[in-house]
């Protein structure tokens, strides 16, 4: 019930009793605050971690609900590649390295010229950390992560091509805020199954993988090369389109992928 | 139970319902009940939060000076829900990625400061604690119905699992986009006013003011 302290409230109302109560509210808040900072963090950094595995050993194909994550994960091999030159960096822990904050120190990235960045990717970080699937020894995959915007939002995934460094294996998308019901289209596996045995580079080495507005018609000379969009969801297919342009392009995996296909050649 | 404590705890799930009487915490009604899986884990938060935040308000209402009252609850709230958040990133990360925001946005749901400024500054610690689960529970009712509708009607599923079997995968039912949007809320919002009202007519608010026609001669 209701009550009324008329005298309690006098007492209360002295300027050094508010500034006690304050200090102290605000010290019990801050300490529970932190300590219940300090004691979750090694779980959420674990769940993070177990996450991003998880996305890589799906989009590898690897994944099995009820199987060990780190006993699955044993096939891959992280590698730090440098994207301008395209050759695997010795010098950087795999297991260390984190491109996205790499992305933001202006001494490891670099900033992309705005006639290239048809992702709108910004600044990426100079090295980039790419997935090897391994099979007995042998690479059977490459997982390499891409990321740019597509109608409302940054999207973040990956892209996994087969040995041949052309052929394209399954794509995923982690983190995107596209439409509800309209652009989210492209975390259906109905939709990623449309990507599998297409090709990122025709005959002559000119990278012509791409998103179509609508279907990709039966006669299509480049049906190889072409993925449904989905009507109403154009912009999305597009933004897809430009992350493939970009990543894929001489700016991106390019002379990495160069190197892998005239490896897989020889 | 006695029937002040019953009145706090089961008074505001239909007769003093938060939503739906006082139209309180709308903004995470609309945000998170496009399935059911996600609003279930923000009842639980929202609830977990007034209860607690009630409680602690109530526990230091005597020494509370009313000049920094609002502040200080502010603070309570505030501490609650980011305890809240960090407990879910690390417990249920999956949820907390579709939550996002939503869960942070708790400390501005009305529903929380409306019941520690009206109810746990004047009530005993005890009473105030079940009034928060209370209020939890009215929240929790209208958002569970919220999510059920728009994710039965939206995707044709209840917690993931498929009640209407989709056109797209050979089944006979089209799912309804627009209740994936946050407009269907509203209007699914509308609909279960309007039926509680229907039902408990004393809910209907007299109107402010009659339009009413006035003869040219007579005078305003």
């Amino acid at each position: 019930m209701p009550e009324a302290s008329p005298q309690a409230t006098a007492r209360t109302e002295t300027v050094t009793r508010t500034l006690l109560v304050a200090l102290f509210v605000s010290l019990v808040c801050s300490s529970f605050v932190a300590s219940a900072a300090i004691v979750l963090k090694p779980r959420q950094v674990e769940n993070a971690i177990a996450e991003m595995r998880r996305n890589i050993l799906q989009v590898a194909g690897l994944w099995a609900p009820d199987a060990d994550l780190d006993e699955l994960f044993e096939s891959i091999e992280p590698r730090v590649v440098e994207l301008e030159t395209g050759a695997y960096v010795e010098g950087i822990d795999p297991e260390a390295y984190d491109p996205v904050e790499a992305s933001k120190d202006p001494a490891r990235s670099i900033e992309i010229p705005s006639e290239l960045d048809v992702a709108k990717v910004g600044r990426r970080a100079k090295h980039a950390l790419v997935y090897l699937v391994l099979r007995d020894g042998e690479l059977s995959k490459i997982i390499l992560p891409i990321s740019g915007y597509g109608l409302w939002s940054t999207l973040h995934g990956f892209l996994a091509l087969e040995a041949d460094a052309n052929t394209v294996a399954d794509i995923t998308f982690y983190e995107h805020g596209e439409t509800p019901g309209l652009g989210d289209f492209i975390v259906k596996p109905a939709w990623r199954e449309l990507w599998r045995g297409k090709r990122a580079f025709d005959d002559s080495g000119s990278l012509a993988l791409s998103v179509v507005k609508g279907r990709v018609a039966d006669d299509d000379p480049l049906a190889d090369y072409r993925v449904d969009g989905v009507s109403g969801a154009t912009l999305t297919g597009n933004g897809v389109t430009n992350i493939i342009q970009y990543w894929l392009g001489e700016h991106g995996y390019g002379p990495f992928l160069a190197k892998l296909q005239a490896g897989a050649g020889s | 139970m006695s029937t002040d404590t019953k009145r706090a705890l089961l008074k505001p799930i239909v007769d003093d319902n938060p939503v739906t009487l006082h139209v309180l915490g709308i903004c995470s009604a609309l945000a998170v009940t496009t399935s059911l899986l996600p609003s279930l884990y923000m009842c639980v938060a929202l609830t977990v939060v007034a209860a607690l935040s009630n409680a602690a308000v109530s526990a230091i209402r005597h020494i509370l000076p009313s000049s920094i009252r609002i502040i200080v609850q502010m603070t309570i709230i505030a501490s609650l829900v980011i305890v809240v958040d960090e407990s879910l990133k690390a417990f249920a990360f999956e949820t907390s990625r579709e939550l996002s925001v939503f869960v942070g946005l708790i400390i501005t749901n009305c529903i929380i400061l409306g019941r520690t400024e009206s109810f746990a500054s004047k009530n005993p610690v005890g009473l105030s604690f079940l009034d928060g689960i209370g209020n939890g529970l009215g929240y929790s009712s209208i958002l569970i119905l919220v999510a059920t509708t728009r994710e039965l009607l939206g995707s044709g599923t209840l917690l993931g699992y498929t009640i209407f079997p989709n056109a797209a995968d050979g089944g006979w039912y089209k799912p309804n986009g627009m209740m994936l949007l946050p407009p269907s809320a509203f209007f699914v919002i509308g609909l279960i006013i309007w039926a509680v009202r229907t039902w408990k007519v004393e809910q209907v608010e007299k109107p402010d003011f009659r339009i009413h026609e006035v003869h040219r001669t007579e005078v305003m």
